[in-house]
């Protein structure tokens, strides 16, 4: 299996090194429980007893810009569905806020943004504005179909997400990058505490990539909304990110972005990635 | 007053026309938009295998055909969502398995017959009285579910993920709208017959999504677009003499074309009619375009 092959990479080569840069857990442990956005506690996740995610230990602290790194089926998008609760640990805990995510109810504190939604491939016939409303559902409630929407806030979410001007529009008809920004506003409806993004701009013109940062930017650094983003963009992590973890199956560093070097990276991704990084310092001087 | 409306037996044909017309396609929405479509048809065969049995043992066959639907409704959804069997596979089971017991059993009980065909291909004559009332009382369910839950259905429509990190109940959810789905494919097996009942509830959703936006918009227009194909059909096949099953899909499917065609050509007529700047300007990137296709024809050709 090419992801054991890495990790065994890893070991030989640096082991001892990438455990003295797993960041240790006590950093968010003056936090109370309930404030820690997520805490992974010794997570395996396993498809037909075979792991996908293995003995996972990590926290998200508040005020985070968290990304996770890591190669094609390394477990990134598993791990972020177990941290939603949408897949439950084979064993071990993720907690939420310090409840279990299987068990969490407190939903309005969490915006999630998928990689792509079933609804993108079929001729859907929402607008914009109905699905950025979607974000103030606050459960169950009979003839909510009579009622206006919370416009205020729908359109201050999508103010922020750079959509006012598509409100009307049809989902089906919008570009990638609009869809992103579509369900970050519906996930600012709630006015979230954490943000949860799937390779929100796989698939997204360079433009449209930099508005994407700019706006994430001013969530996080200006809203204080913790953000944990999946990607496979290093250039753009060691920019935006402030903190990294990379994955795969295991977790080979978790940390600060500075501290995130070459070695880290030829653990993850089992292959020297030192000109990866040089790049990245040519272009930004 | 026309010739049609004066017989007691067509009036409750026309009636059952809106009823059936009215529901199946509101719910069709959300099976189509979930590329649920094919649920409809495993369902209606597992309806014809309750009416096989309700016609062994001489039960009333809708209320058997209703046990059947929802319980096997029930069955697929949870096969599904505990990923025991992958969800088209879970529908080909319970289609073609629901298929083979309505052959031994229609073969036990001694063969075809009249009411067998009203029952695949939906009949004129033999709407009765509790049928009606059976239709009309699922329907109001039907209703119900859908504007109580109408948030609910929408965002579990658009992504079962983020409905759930929204709050929303989604198993539970889903099987109200698997039982409710065999519910109507029940109530309208009788107006266009087991065998087409699927195409009552994807085509006029397929008209409405060309016409309409919104999701409230499309329920809706999917309902008007439902009453009117099946009225019209019931009302052809009256004069025509011929099962309504066949017209009310027939004059579907002519409305999707109708629609189609009044789109692409509305999209083609468009382009021709834009502000003559944009127009020059696309214009010249197109003929760039097509100038590279033409080549590549051209290529093709001298070969």
């Amino acid at each position: 299996m090419p992801a054991n092959g890495s990790t065994e990479l890893l070991s030989q080569d640096n082991g001892s090194d990438t455990e003295s840069q797993v960041v240790d857990r006590q950093q968010d442990q003056n936090l109370p429980a309930d404030q820690i956005p997520i805490r992974f506690d010794e997570t395996w996740f396993s498809y037909n007893s075979v792991p996908v995610v293995r003995d996972i230990n990590f926290s998200i602290t508040p005020g985070e810009f968290a990304a996770i790194l890591g190669p094609n089926g390394s477990g990134k998008t598993t791990l972020m569905k177990l941290a939603l609760g949408l897949l439950k640990p084979t064993s071990g805990q993720v907690l939420l806020f310090g409840e279990p995510a299987e068990t969490f109810t407190d939903w309005h504190k969490v915006g999630y943004v998928p990689q792509r939604t079933q609804a993108t491939e079929s001729r859907f016939p929402a607008s914009v504005r109905e699905i950025v409303n979607f974000g103030s559902y606050s459960g169950f409630s009979p003839l909510s179909i009579f009622k206006r929407d919370k416009s205020n806030r729908v359109d201050e979410a999508m103010e922020m997400a750079g959509i006012a001007q598509l409100a009307s529009r049809r989902v089906s008809d919008l570009s990638v990058g609009q869809q992103q920004r579509m369900l970050i506003a519906r996930s600012l409806v709630r006015k979230p505490e954490l943000l949860v993004m799937d390779e929100p701009i796989a698939g997204v013109d360079a433009a449209g990539e930099e508005q994407f940062h700019t706006m994430v930017r001013r969530l996080n650094r200006d809203l204080g909304i913790t953000i944990v983003m999946v990607s496979h963009d290093i250039g753009a992590v060691m920019r935006e990110a402030t903190t990294c973890a990379c994955i795969n199956r295991d977790i080979v560093f978790h940390g600060p972005v500075h501290q995130l070097d070459a070695q880290a990276l030829s653990g993850l991704y089992g292959f020297p990635v030192d000109v990866l990084m040089h790049d990245y310092e040519h272009t930004h001087r | 007053m026309p010739e049609i409306f004066q017989y007691e037996f067509m009036n409750r044909a026309i009636l059952a026309s809106v009823l059936v017309g009215a529901t199946a396609p509101a719910f069709g929405v959300f099976l189509v938009l979930r590329r649920l479509s094919l649920i409809a048809d495993t369902l209606s065969h597992v309806a014809l295998a309750g009416v096989a049995i309700a016609l062994l043992t001489k039960t009333f066959a809708p209320v058997v055909a209703l046990i059947a639907t929802t319980s096997a409704a029930v069955s697929i959804e949870e096969l599904r969502m505990r990923r025991l069997l992958p969800g088209d596979a879970a529908l080909a089971v319970f289609l073609y398995g629901s298929l083979a017991v309505a052959v031994v059993l229609i073969s036990i009980a001694d063969g075809f017959n009249s009411t067998l065909f009203s029952y695949l291909f939906g009949s004129v004559l033999t709407v009765t009285q509790t049928d009606l009332w059976w239709m009309a009382a699922l329907a109001i369910v039907i209703s119900v579910f859908m504007l109580m839950f109408s948030s609910e259905l929408a965002q579990i429509t658009f992504d079962p993920d983020i409905a759930r990190i929204n709050g929303v109940r989604v198993h539970l959810l889903n099987l109200g709208l698997a039982v409710l789905t065999g519910a109507t494919i029940t109530v309208s097996m009788r107006v266009v017959g087991v065998l087409l009942v699927g195409a009552l509830i994807v085509i006029p959703v397929l008209v409405s999504l060309r016409i309409t936006q919104g999701m409230t918009r499309t329920v809706i227009a999917s309902s008007i677009v439902g009453v009117f194909v099946a009225v019209v059909g019931m009302v052809i096949a009256y004069y025509a003499d011929i099962a309504p099953g066949g017209t009310v899909v027939l004059t579907a499917i002519t409305l999707l074309v109708a629609v189609e065609l009044g789109a692409f050509l509305s999209r083609s007529l468009g382009r021709h009619s834009r502000d003559p700047d944009l127009a020059n300007h696309s214009h010249s990137h197109e003929s760039h375009a097509h100038g590279t296709v033409d080549d590549s024809h051209g290529g093709q050709h001298s070969h």
